[in-house]
């Protein structure tokens, strides 16, 4: 059943403690709709980055803009709903690739 | 010792580049209300801390085996006893200190609770901690039922609102009793920092997380943190939700520093200018949860919580006043 590179309950550490972290399991897969981004519109304010539940929307200061990372978006749509500039937009990945 | 809340300014490229400690990947619903807020209120942490957290949805979430969210100290405790906890910690730290095994000057601990584990079931063991006067920073995020068990009531649902526990129909338009006033509880203690926020004004909350760390003994801050599964809303409109609640004044953001409270900027503006008050049906009108509300019969309960609403807020204003 259990594949020999498993540990045993033995070879485990005594108290109940998680050995890996999250940024392991990626969450993009979830997603229906995606965030575009317009890059004329945006005024860097980083709102987005602030709202994001994922932690998914970064800042790069050496690009001087926003970056998303779509392993861990969940698609949910809050940037795009806070946007002021109305720069990000939700789209199905499919339609994205017709523009 | 770090730097002051005075001379520590949260502005957006400050915080956009601390990195997080509640990392991405943990299994939140998309649009999730508290990951935002425990996301955020970690980049207000001004160096080595420990985190307890309560049973609930966000204690879930960032632990399930063997993937852990936290990028720094955290304990998982049972639904009662995150205050106790956190006392636990505060004294362990004190002993260690005392034995020289402790190198660090100053150690923050912060027990993390949702609506459930400080309004019904943590109660208690917060007013004891509060009592014993430990140092830590309690956070409350209210997404106003336990949404983790498959929603049902707590004490910070609100008036009308359909739980599972509550559902509406002919029996009862959803529950019928008022939302439970903790942070009058909580002040009644007289502890030195007791503040309300909510993650759309994000500034404003870090500035609190800030202040309550900075705070010598108990200090406790209530984090509004809209729940779109629970709620029954639209994702995309979380915060939207965490934005009309200030606006409407269903949820008043305000500090208290030694009992003496104030309204924060964003609450302060519906003082000055209550013309620009919105009413409660702009909230209520899209969340599933008080659909059944806008039925004829039920028109009754609107006005019951626009009343309570404006009650809470009036006795805020006058006690503010005081202040």
């Amino acid at each position: 059943m259990s594949s020999k590179q498993e540990k045993g309950w033995k070879e485990l550490s005594i108290a109940a403690v998680s050995p890996k972290s999250s940024t392991g399991f990626l969450t993009g897969d979830w997603k229906t709709y995606m965030p575009v981004h317009d890059l004329e519109k945006c005024v860097s304010c980083l709102t987005c980055v602030m709202l994001c539940p994922e932690g998914a929307v970064r800042w790069r200061p050496d690009l001087g803009k926003i970056e998303f990372d779509f392993t861990f978006c969940k698609g949910c749509g809050i940037c795009a709903n806070e946007c002021p500039t109305k720069s990000l937009t939700m789209k199905m990945p499919a339609d994205q690739k017709e523009e | 010792m770090t730097t002051t809340t005075q001379d520590w300014k949260f502005t957006a490229k400050d915080v956009a580049l601390k990195p997080d400690l509640f990392l991405s990947g943990h299994r939140a619903c998309a649009g999730c209300g508290p990951a935002t807020v425990l996301r955020m209120i970690m980049k207000a942490t001004r160096g080595p801390t420990i985190v307890t957290q309560a049973t609930g949805c966000m204690e879930i979430v960032g632990s399930i085996y063997p993937y852990t969210s936290w990028g720094l100290p955290w304990l998982h405790t049972a639904f009662e006893n995150a205050a106790a906890n956190a006392s636990g910690i505060e004294a362990a730290i004190k002993a260690m200190r005392k034995k020289g095994k402790i190198k660090q000057e100053h150690i923050d601990v912060i027990a993390i609770a949702g609506d459930g584990g400080t309004y019904d079931i943590g109660l208690q063991a917060l007013s004891g901690a509060i009592e014993r006067g430990h140092d830590f920073l309690f956070v409350l995020y209210d997404n106003e039922g336990y949404m983790n068990t498959g929603i049902q009531r707590s004490g910070g649902t609100p008036t009308g609102a359909s739980t599972t526990t509550t559902p509406a129909g002919t029996a009862i338009p959803g529950k019928l009793e008022k939302k439970k006033p903790i942070t009058e509880i909580i002040m009644a203690h007289e502890l030195e920092y007791v503040a309300t926020a909510t993650p759309y004004y994000w500034k404003d909350m870090l500035t609190k997380v800030r202040k309550g760390l900075e705070v010598e003994g108990p200090a406790f801050l209530h984090i509004f943190a809209p729940c779109p599964r629970g709620w029954r809303t639209d994702p995309s409109k979380t915060m939207a939700y965490s934005k009309l609640s200030v606006e409407t004044c269903v949820f008043p953001i305000w500090e208290a520093t030694n009992g003496k409270r104030a309204l924060s900027t964003p609450s302060k503006m519906y003082s000055l200018a209550p013309e620009k008050k919105k009413p409660v049906t702009d909230y209520l009108k899209d969340q599933g949860r008080f659909r059944h509300l806008f039925k004829p019969e039920n028109k009754h309960i609107i006005d019951q919580i626009q009343q309570v609403t404006d009650e809470r807020w009036q006795k805020l204003l006058k006690q503010c006043e005081q202040a």
